[in-house]
C-alpha cells in the first residue's frame, strides 16, 4: 500500500512508547512548492528571491516586533524536555526533528545567531546557525510537519505554543518566495472565488438541489439548503468540504434537519461559502483577515441576524478567537461596516456561534424531536479535534468544547464509550492532517502522524465494540476516511456528529 | 583596600547594572511587543482573577510541567523551590536589622542548600542519560547546570568546610550598597562563590534564564478567554482597518 513503513499499534497502552531516535528520517518529506500562480495573488514572490537571506532575517525582525508569543517563546524555553515525547509526529516517525522543541530550535537558532548577544558572539556554545539553503531546506521540510495542534503548549510549563513557531516560520519563507502549494493554491481560490474548492455560484446551487432531492427521496419531506436568501435569520459558513466530501455531507444534512425542524430561517452564501480559513496555517494575518472580511460582507448584504459555524476545526478557532479582532463579529469593530454589522446581529445570541452550541441549546429546549434508537447499530467514540478543543470554547464554560459535543451525541446515540484520558480533551491527539497538511505530497506524515490516534482508538474498538468515531472537523474527517484503512480500519467509520443527529432527527414530528 | 576588594566590588556593581539592566531591558521589550490574537491553551480562565490562579499555579507548582513528565517535575520543583529559600536566606547578608522571618529560615536554608544541588543532578542526569533529552541539549544547556551546581557546592563547602568570615562578608555587602567599600575575606572558597554568582548575574539577561520573566508574558497562558464577548486589537492591526474596504 505504501513504500514506507506504517508504524504498529500497541494495543497494551494509550499513549504510544517513546521510540527510539532515527534523526533525519524525515528530512526529505517535503510538500508541493508553490508556484508563482500560486504566490502572487496573495502579495508574496513568486519565486525564491535572490537576496533571500536578508529578506527572511528582516522578516523575521519584523515579526518579532508584531507577535509577543514568537519573540518571548523563542527567548524562554530551557530545553527541559517535557514537550519531546508529546508530539504525534515524531510518536508516529522517530524524527528527533520532529520533538516540538526540536521543531522550535530550527528557526531559534537563526534567531539566536541574528538577534541575540549571545548567538552573535558565541553561536556554538548557544547553538546558533546562519541561515543557509539547508537549514530553509530542514525548515520547508519540519514546519511542514507540524499541524499546529498545540498539544506541546498544554505540556509546556511557559505555554510555548509550537504553532506560533512554525506559522512564523511559514510567513518568513512565503515572505523569500518558498510557499507551500496545497495552502497557498488554496487560498488564492478562496479569495477569488469565496471557498477553498473554486466551487463557483452555480455548482453550488446545483450541488445544493441535488441534496434537496436526496432528503426528500429519503425522509419525504422538503428540507431547504438555501443560498444567498436575503432576510434569513441564519447565515451557516461551513467548510466547503461539506457540500461534497463523504462523511462531511451527512454532517451538513443534519444542520439542514436541525434548522428545518427548529424553524429557522437560514441561508448560505456563495460569496462566502467557505469557513475554512488556511490564512492562520501560514500564519499571515492580512491574508487571514481579507478571507474572514468576506464573510462579514456577506452577513451584510445577506443582513442576517445570526452567524453559525459548521462542523470544522480551525474554522472555528479563527470564528471563535479571530473573527472579534480580524472583522468585529462578536462585539462589533469600530470602523462603519463594523458598526453597521454589530446593529444588525442580534445580542441575545453568541456571535458566532457553534453549530453544536445551537443544536445543543435547541435539545435543552425540547425543540427537536431525536430517536436514539436509529442509532443503535452503533458504538460511538469522539475524536476531540485539536484546534476545537485546545484553542476554542462552546458555550458559557470552560471546556464547554469537550462537553457540548459529546452531550449532542449522547442526545443521538445510545452507545457511547470515550477514549483514554491522555488522548482526548485538552489532551487530545491531532489526526495527522490539520494545519495545511491534508496533501496527498505529505501521504507519509500524515499516515505516521496518525498512530496515536489509531492505537487509542483500536483499544475502544476491541475493548468496546466501537464501530464510529465521530468528529466535528473537515480535516479529520476527510484525514480518516484515508488513512483508517493503512491501519486496517473501515474508512466509513468517521461521521460527522450532525450525521448522528440527522439520522436520529423526527422531520415534521412537531407538526 | 586589597585589589581582590576592589575588583569584587567592581564586579558586583557591574554585574548588578547587567543584571537589572538587561532584565528590564528584556521585559520592556515583551511588555512593548503587542499579542496580537487571542491565542490561550484552552480551557482558559474567562476572568482576570482566573487568569492570576492560573498563573500562579504555573509559577508555584509548574502545573503544566506536573502534567507533562514527573521526573523533570520533581527535580525541576526541587531545585527552583530550593533556590528561593537559599536567596531568601542570603538576604541576611543584605540587610541590618535581620528580619525576623529571615531569622527564622535559616536551618531550612541549609537543608535547601543540598535539595537545590540534588535537584540540578537530577536534571543533569536526564540531559546526560535520557536519549532524546540529551538530543536537545546543548553546550549552554551544561554549562547553566555545571554553573549552578558549582555555585550551590562552594555554597555548602563554606559552610560545612572552609568557614569564612560571615561577618566580614556581610559589611563588604552593606559597604557595597552604601558606597562605602569594606574589605572582603580572601578565602577561595568564598572568591569561587561569589565569582560564579556574580557570573549568573550577568549571563541571567542573555540566556534562557530569561524563562523567569518570560513566562508573565507567555500569552497562552496569561490571556483570558472572551474574544467572542471583548474585542482586542493590536494597534498595528488596527491600522490595517484605517481606509477598510
Amino acid at each position: 500500500m505504501a513504500d514506507y513503513e506504517i508504524p504498529k499499534l500497541n494495543p497494551e497502552l494509550d499513549v504510544p512508547e517513546i521510540p527510539a531516535l532515527e534523526p533525519d528520517k524525515m528530512a526529505g518529506l517535503k510538500p508541493f512548492v508553490a508556484a508563482p500562480a500560486h504566490q502572487e495573488p496573495l502579495g508574496f514572490p513568486g519565486e525564491l528571491v535572490d537576496n533571500w537571506q536578508q529578506v527572511a532575517i528582516d522578516k523575521m525582525g519584523e515579526l518579532l516586533g508584531k507577535y509577543r508569543s514568537l519573540q518571548v517563546y523563542l527567548d524562554s524555553c530551557v530545553k527541559c524536555g517535557a514537550c519531546t515525547d508529546k508530539c504525534h509526529y515524531f510518536l508516529g516517525t522517530n524524527d528527533p526533528k520532529n520533538m516540538p522543541v526540536a521543531r522550535q530550535d530550527l528557526l531559534r537558532s537563526v534567531y539566536r545567531r541574528h538577534f541575540t548577544f549571545a548567538g552573535k558572539y558565541f553561536p556554538k556554545l548557544v547553538g546558533a546557525r546562519d541561515l543557509t539553503e539547508e537549514v530553509l531546506d530542514e525548515w520547508y521540510s519540519y514546519f511542514h510537519q507540524c499541524s499546529q495542534c498545540r498539544r506541546c503548549s498544554v505540556y509546556c510549563p511557559y505555554g510555548i505554543d509550537t504553532a506560533e513557531i512554525s506559522m512564523a516560520a511559514r510567513e518568513i519563507m512565503d515572505a523569500v518566495g518558498k510557499g507551500q502549494k496545497y495552502c497557498n493554491e488554496i487560498l488564492g481560490k478562496v479569495l477569488k472565488i469565496g471557498n477553498n474548492l473554486g466551487l463557483p455560484e452555480p455548482a453550488l446551487v446545483d450541488t445544493l438541489e441535488g441534496l434537496e432531492e436526496d432528503i426528500k427521496m429519503d425522509t419525504g419531506v422538503d428540507v431547504r439548503l438555501p443560498v444567498d436568501v436575503k432576510g434569513a435569520e441564519v447565515l451557516l459558513i461551513t467548510p466547503s468540504a461539506d457540500f461534497f466530501a463523504e462523511p462531511h455531507i451527512d454532517g451538513l444534512i443534519g444542520y439542514a434537519k436541525v434548522f428545518h425542524q427548529a424553524g429557522i430561517s437560514w441561508t448560505l452564501s456563495s460569496y462566502a461559502s467557505e469557513a475554512g480559513n488556511f490564512g492562520m496555517f501560514i500564519g499571515s494575518y492580512d491574508t487571514m483577515r481579507k478571507a474572514a472580511l468576506r464573510i462579514r460582507q456577506a452577513a451584510l448584504e445577506l443582513g442576517v441576524k445570526r452567524i453559525v459555524v459548521g462542523e470544522c476545526g480551525h474554522a472555528w478557532r479563527v470564528a471563535y478567537s479571530f473573527w472579534n479582532t480580524l472583522t468585529g463579529v462578536g462585539a462589533g469593530a469600530d470602523d462603519p461596516f463594523g458598526q453597521m454589522l454589530q446593529k444588525q446581529l442580534d445580542p441575545r445570541y453568541p456571535q458566532p456561534q457553534h453549530i453544536c452550541e445551537l443544536t445543543s441549546d435547541l435539545i435543552d429546549r425540547g425543540a427537536l424531536k431525536l430517536d436514539k434508537s436509529a442509532n443503535d447499530h452503533r458504538v460511538v467514540t469522539f475524536h476531540d479535534s485539536c484546534n476545537v478543543a485546545r484553542a476554542t470554547r462552546m458555550g458559557d464554560r470552560p471546556g464547554g468544547q469537550f462537553e457540548i459535543p459529546r452531550k449532542v451525541i449522547q442526545s443521538v446515540c445510545a452507545n457511547y464509550v470515550d477514549m483514554a484520558p491522555d488522548t482526548i480533551r485538552q489532551n487530545t491527539f491531532c489526526c495527522g492532517g490539520g494545519g495545511g497538511l491534508l496533501t496527498d505530497d505529505l501521504m507519509e506524515i500524515r499516515v505516521k502522524g496518525a498512530m496515536p490516534r489509531m492505537q487509542a482508538l483500536d483499544q475502544v474498538m476491541n475493548e468496546n465494540g466501537v464501530n464510529t468515531m465521530a468528529s466535528i472537523c473537515a480535516i479529520c474527517k476527510s484525514q480518516f476516511s484515508k488513512v483508517l484503512p493503512y491501519y486496517d480500519k473501515p474508512m466509513h467509520m468517521i461521521a460527522s456528529v450532525h450525521q448522528l443527529v440527522s439520522d436520529s432527527i423526527i422531520l415534521g414530528a412537531k407538526e | 583596600m586589597s585589589l581582590l576588594t576592589v575588583v569584587f566590588a567592581l564586579l558586583f556593581y557591574v554585574a548588578t547594572l547587567i543584571l537589572i539592566g538587561g532584565l528590564a531591558y528584556r521585559i520592556r521589550l515583551y511588555a512593548k511587543t503587542p499579542a496580537p490574537l487571542k491565542i490561550p491553551t484552552m480551557p482558559a480562565p474567562t476572568t482576570k482573577s482566573g487568569v492570576v490562579v492560573r498563573m500562579a499555579s504555573e509559577v508555584v507548582l509548574f502545573n503544566s510541567l506536573f502534567k507533562s513528565n514527573k521526573w523533570i517535575w520533581i527535580f525541576g520543583w526541587m531545585f527552583h523551590f530550593a533556590l528561593l529559600l537559599v536567596v531568601l536566606r542570603h538576604l541576611r547578608y543584605f540587610i541590618e536589622p535581620v528580619w525576623t522571618w529571615v531569622v527564622l529560615i535559616q536551618p531550612f536554608g541549609i537543608y535547601a542548600g543540598f535539595f537545590m544541588v540534588l535537584g540540578l543532578l537530577g536534571l543533569w542526569a536526564r540531559r546526560l542519560f535520557v536519549e532524546r533529552i540529551r538530543y536537545i541539549s546543548g553546550p549552554s544547556d551544561h554549562l547553566i547546570l555545571a554553573l549552578l551546581v558549582a555555585i550551590g557546592v562552594s555554597g555548602l563547602m563554606i559552610k560545612f568546610v572552609f568557614p569564612t568570615d560571615i561577618v566580614a562578608v556581610k559589611a563588604f555587602f552593606l559597604g557595597l550598597m552604601r558606597f562605602d567599600l569594606q574589605p572582603l575575606p580572601t578565602d577561595p572558597m568564598l572568591l569561587v562563590h561569589l565569582l560564579l554568582v556574580a557570573v549568573l548575574m550577568i549571563i541571567f539577561p542573555i540566556s534562557k534564564l530569561l524563562h523567569a520573566p518570560g513566562i508573565f508574558f507567555s500569552p497562552t497562558r496569561n490571556q483570558v478567554d472572551d474574544s467572542r464577548e471583548r474585542r482586542h486589537l493590536a494597534p498595528w492591526a488596527a491600522k490595517l482597518e484605517q481606509g477598510n474596504d
